[in-house]
């Protein structure tokens, strides 16, 4: 496979490389509670973590742990009932106002009316862009997922994987520093999987955006992220955050190594021990 | 799936009609063609239609020419066999006995034989296999006109009863101007202006409706409720009120058509998946930038089944509204002045001219559905 | 920095909890379309009395005069609500079930062509439905005429039916109904096919794994599937037969049932008569749809479908 991510976006590179790390995400004593007819449901409690720019943070949990409502609250799609968060050293909400961050969902959400070239334009149609820098956004990022060729086809005329690039695409073309996935890969099969994984790195070390990534997978979560955050449920809270130490570029093959089995094999532990004491 | 199925059934349907064909042709041989006493060979021409039928059964039932081309011949056969009925029984109105009816019986069968035939052809080209599934409908449609012809004419039903499709006709191409009249005054003027008013101002309040929780919640049930009553009762006080002509009947028309509008925009403008209005945040998009990028191609294919809905709605309306009262022309007052006089022909004529108008109308708007919501999975194909 | 530890906004507002339901804002814009029709009654009945009062030559009437005067006219532009209530009140409780005024009476007329036909058009829709499931030359050849027949203005040609029929001796409830079954099989017809197509692929393969028969497959996988939306056409088709019951008695001569009312209030001006029985038709097809859906709870609590 060729390179995801193309010579025009190391420029991004430079200028964030001085100095100190800056602080992309900030969340102290941060809770969620649900009024539910059965009751509150604790969705959150307690969060603190810590994101500089630059990570590759994963989120991983049992499902109901709450991985995808923190990823939400970062991204001001859900608003926590205690604590504080900041993102980009604003509140959320500003930072949506400022399209600080592009969001990948679970599907990928593409319209059926659009072309996917249609689909990419979408935020910059939004943000008011002029038709030029349009047209350019979209064929760069196009072209960095691959996908330059099928711009006049519908998304209905793509296979599963594709039409998740084209997503992929559609949030960089926003061009924010930060990318918040929420189990981008979770329905597409593991060979496509790997695939992508493989090409989201390579994308990201050339582009050294921040990425906060959901994920259910223990080899997706180890095999791409800087910082693993394990959550486990009832109510949500961080079980522990595993900083990893293999290389920033890595291939697939890093997958047989000892470092990354001690690294699952935490995470694992981890996911087990969160689940004990609940049935 | 179905293949298999349909193989699994025990009996097959164009063997049973090859059969039925070739019983019908032997009771037509025996008995009496039309009344008193004229049997088949005393018609050269039902003796040919009777000989023609019993070839096509006896061929089919031996396996000959089981493809496209006997399936052609066939047809033609049929096409031949019912003009050559049609042709002779307008000499014998009202006489048609056993006989008679055993080769229309049999002419029927051989038309079905034939539809069933069609639709086991396979084509490759997508376009043959459009007009095939055209054809099939179509063909259904002659076979009741003939059957209908058929048996008016040979049963000699009252005209005032029902009248023979050909006496229809007739009547169709000799009273145009009357017909042409009366369409404008009914369609052009009554169902347009009130088919656009009333969808158009269902459509604006459906979106005020929207961003107000508040009136959603408060109007949708009632007008759903409304959607449900016989609307068309307002008739006679929108003739009251807005007097004989056409402005009457728009007005019953708007009414008919707000409702069903209303309650298929707004539930369209919810039918947005969370995941689709959730991006949209992301974006920081506006009100009316969702509305337009995301809600509103997301109603569309809501909004187009009220406007299917009501292009039927509309032309009921205005028609059933004359009843009430109307200036001498229209298609409602002609109907119900021809129904007095038992001029049932014209009031027949009448009713082809808003069937053909009706379909028209529904099948433009059709297809305005099918180039706006192209993408939608219930139209690719 | 977002300070997020705001309490939930809990209101005490005793009114909050209704007003989030449906019942708070469906009464009040019923109360606001109650009160916008007592306005436009004032303001449409207006003109008329005020030319009463000007052939009595009384110029100084008091403006509360005006409106409780408006409100109580013999034949009024617009009726008021109370006007209608009253009137219907006396026709259907203080008049005898049997008497030809009695709205009940004429109710019950139409209400008995409506289920008659409603019957006959759910039958026949059901069965048209069976067939186009099962036969491909159905499918393609009557399916498309069952959509358009829709799109025949049969209204139109509903007097002519009742004429005609009564012309060769039929007469009664069965024309009324055959127009009403007409309306009615429509919706059933395609909301069945829709319905016993509706089982998915892997169901279906199931029972033919089974190889069960055709038949045995209707049984126990096609029609629980269609009873749903069975039930919802079927509320489409009890609309629709009212409103073939009520055009079927437009015609002149018919001189029961709503529709007679309708045609006999519009004749001799007696806008409270038609209100009355516009009020009870929308009366009777809310009952009747309504009471489809109870039997449509029941059923699909006992197929164990409620959700």
């Amino acid at each position: 496979m060729t390179a995801l991510a193309s010579a025009k976006d190391t420029e991004m590179v430079e200028k964030t490389n001085s100095a100190s790390p800056n602080r992309v995400i900030d969340i102290e004593n941060l809770s969620l509670t649900f009024e539910t007819n059965d009751g509150p449901v604790h969705a959150l409690s307690d969060i603190d973590l810590k994101i500089d720019e630059g990570d590759f943070v994963s989120f991983i949990g049992p499902s109901g742990c709450g991985k995808t409502t923190l990823l939400r609250v970062i991204a001001d799609l859900e608003k926590p009932t205690a604590g504080s968060i900041t993102v980009n050293g604003v509140s959320p909400e500003e930072a949506r106002l400022n399209r600080a961050y592009g969001y990948v969902f679970q599907s990928s959400a593409l319209y059926p009316w659009r072309t996917i070239a249609k689909n990419v334009a979408l935020p910059l149609e939004i943000m008011g862009l002029s038709g030029e820098e349009q047209q350019e956004r979209i064929s760069r990022n196009m072209d960095l997922v691959n996908l330059s060729g099928f711009e006049k086809k519908y998304p209905w005329q793509l296979s599963g994987g594709m039409q998740q690039r084209a997503s992929i695409a559609r949030a960089l073309a926003v061009e924010p520093d930060l990318l918040l996935m929420d189990e981008p890969f979770g329905a597409l099969d593991e060979i496509v999987r790997d695939h992508l994984n493989e090409q989201l790195l390579q994308l990201w070390a050339k582009t050294n955006k921040t990425v906060v990534f959901v994920t259910h997978s223990i080899p997706e979560a180890v095999f791409l992220s800087t910082k693993i955050v394990v959550l486990c449920p009832r109510p949500g809270r961080i079980y522990d955050v595993i900083d990893s130490n293999l290389p920033r570029d890595r291939s697939l093959d890093v997958r047989e190594t000892p470092e990354f089995l001690k690294i699952a094999h935490r995470v694992r532990d981890g996911l087990r021990a969160g689940h004990s004491y609940e049935d | 799936m179905t293949t298999v199925a349909a193989s699994k059934r025990g009996f097959d349907i164009p063997a049973l009609l090859a059969w039925f064909i070739v019983a019908m042709v032997m009771v037509g041989l025996f008995m009496p063609i039309f009344s008193p006493d004229i049997g088949v060979m005393d018609v050269p021409r039902l003796s040919i239609c009777l000989v023609i039928l019993a070839i096509a059964g006896v061929r089919y039932e031996l396996g000959f020419m089981r493809n496209w081309i006997g399936d052609l011949i066939l047809g033609l056969v049929t096409a031949i066999a019912a003009w050559l009925l049609i042709s002779t029984v307008s000499d014998h109105a009202g006489e048609a006995a056993l006989g008679f009816w055993a080769l229309m019986a049999a002419t029927w069968a051989a038309s079905w034989l034939f539809v069933e035939r069609l639709a086991i052809w396979k084509s490759s080209s997508p376009l043959a296999a459009r007009l095939i599934n055209l054809a099939i409908p179509t063909l259904f449609g002659f076979t009741l006109l003939v059957l209908w012809q058929l048996i008016v004419v040979g049963a000699g039903v009252p005209k005032v009863l029902l009248p023979a499709p050909s006496e229809i006709w007739i009547r169709l191409t000799t009273s145009v101007p009357i017909l042409w009249a009366d369409f404008q005054q009914t369609f052009l003027k009554a169902v347009l202006a009130g088919y656009f008013i009333g969808c158009g101002s269902a459509f604006v309040v459906a979106i005020l409706v929207d961003r107000v929780p508040f009136l959603r919640r408060g109007l949708l049930p009632i007008g759903n409720l409304v959607s449900a009553l016989p609307i068309i009762g307002v008739a006679p006080i929108m003739v009251m009120w807005f007097g004989f002509d056409w402005p009457s009947k728009a007005a019953v028309v708007i009414i008919m058509t707000f409702f069903p509008m209303l309650v298929n925009t707004v539930s369209g403008l919810a039918a947005s998946d969370a995941m689709q209005r959730d991006l949209m945040r992301t974006y920081a998009s506006s009100y009316w930038q969702t509305l337009f990028k995301l809600r509103l191609p997301m109603a569309m294919p809501f909004i187009f089944n009220a406007l299917k809905i009501n292009s039927t709605l509309a032309l009921i309306g205005a028609i059933v509204a004359e009843f009430f009262g109307t200036p001498i022309v229209g298609m409602g007052f002609r109907i119900s002045t021809e129904v007095g006089r038992l001029n049932v022909d014209m009031v027949w004529a009448e009713i082809a001219v808003a069937a053909l108008a009706g379909s028209l109308f529904y099948g433009v708007v059709a297809m305005l559905e099918r180039a706006v919501t192209f993408w939608h999975p219930s139209m690719r194909t | 920095m977002t300070d997020a530890t705001h309490s939930s906004p809990r209101s005490i507002n005793p009114f909050a909890g209704l007003m989030s339901g449906t019942v708070g804002p469906v009464i009040v814009v019923v109360l606001v379309i109650l009160a916008i029709w007592y306005i436009s009654a004032v303001a449409l009945n207006t003109p008329f009395q005020k030319g009463l009062y000007e052939r009595a030559s009384r110029t100084d009437v008091p403006v509360s005069q005006l409106i409780t005067d408006t409100l109580a006219q013999e034949r009024p532009v617009l009726p008021a609500p109370h006007q209608v209530i009253v009137e219907i009140w006396k026709t259907t409780v203080q008049k005898k079930i049997t008497s030809k005024r009695s709205l009940v009476f004429h109710t019950g007329i139409t209400l008995s062509s409506t289920l008659l036909g409603f019957l006959l058009g759910t039958t026949l829709g059901i069965l048209l439905s069976i067939g186009i499931v099962h036969s491909r030359v159905l499918d393609k050849s009557l399916m498309p005429w069952v959509i358009s027949s829709q799109t025949i203005p049969i209204l139109a040609i509903a007097p002519m039916i009742i004429v005609v029929l009564n012309a060769v001796g039929i007469s009664g409830l069965l024309p009324k109904a055959m127009i009403s079954t007409y309306l009615s099989f429509f919706p059933v017809t395609v909301g069945m096919v829709k319905g016993l197509r509706s089982p998915e692929v892997i169901h279906m393969d199931l029972m033919h794994t089974y190889s069960a028969s055709r038949i045995q497959a209707f049984w126990k996988l096609r029609l629980p599937y269609a009873v749903p939306y069975l039930f919802t056409s079927m509320k489409i088709g009890m609309a629709a037969s009212l409103v073939g019951a009520i055009v079927g008695e437009l015609p002149t001569g018919a001189v029961a049932g709503l529709g007679a009312r309708l045609l006999a209030g519009s004749y001799y001006g007696q806008t409270v008569q038609i209100w009355s029985a516009l009020l009870m038709a929308a009366f009777l097809a809310g009952s009747l749809v309504a009471l489809i859906g109870v039997l449509e709870k029941i059923t699909l609590k006992r197929m164990g479908m409620a959700r």
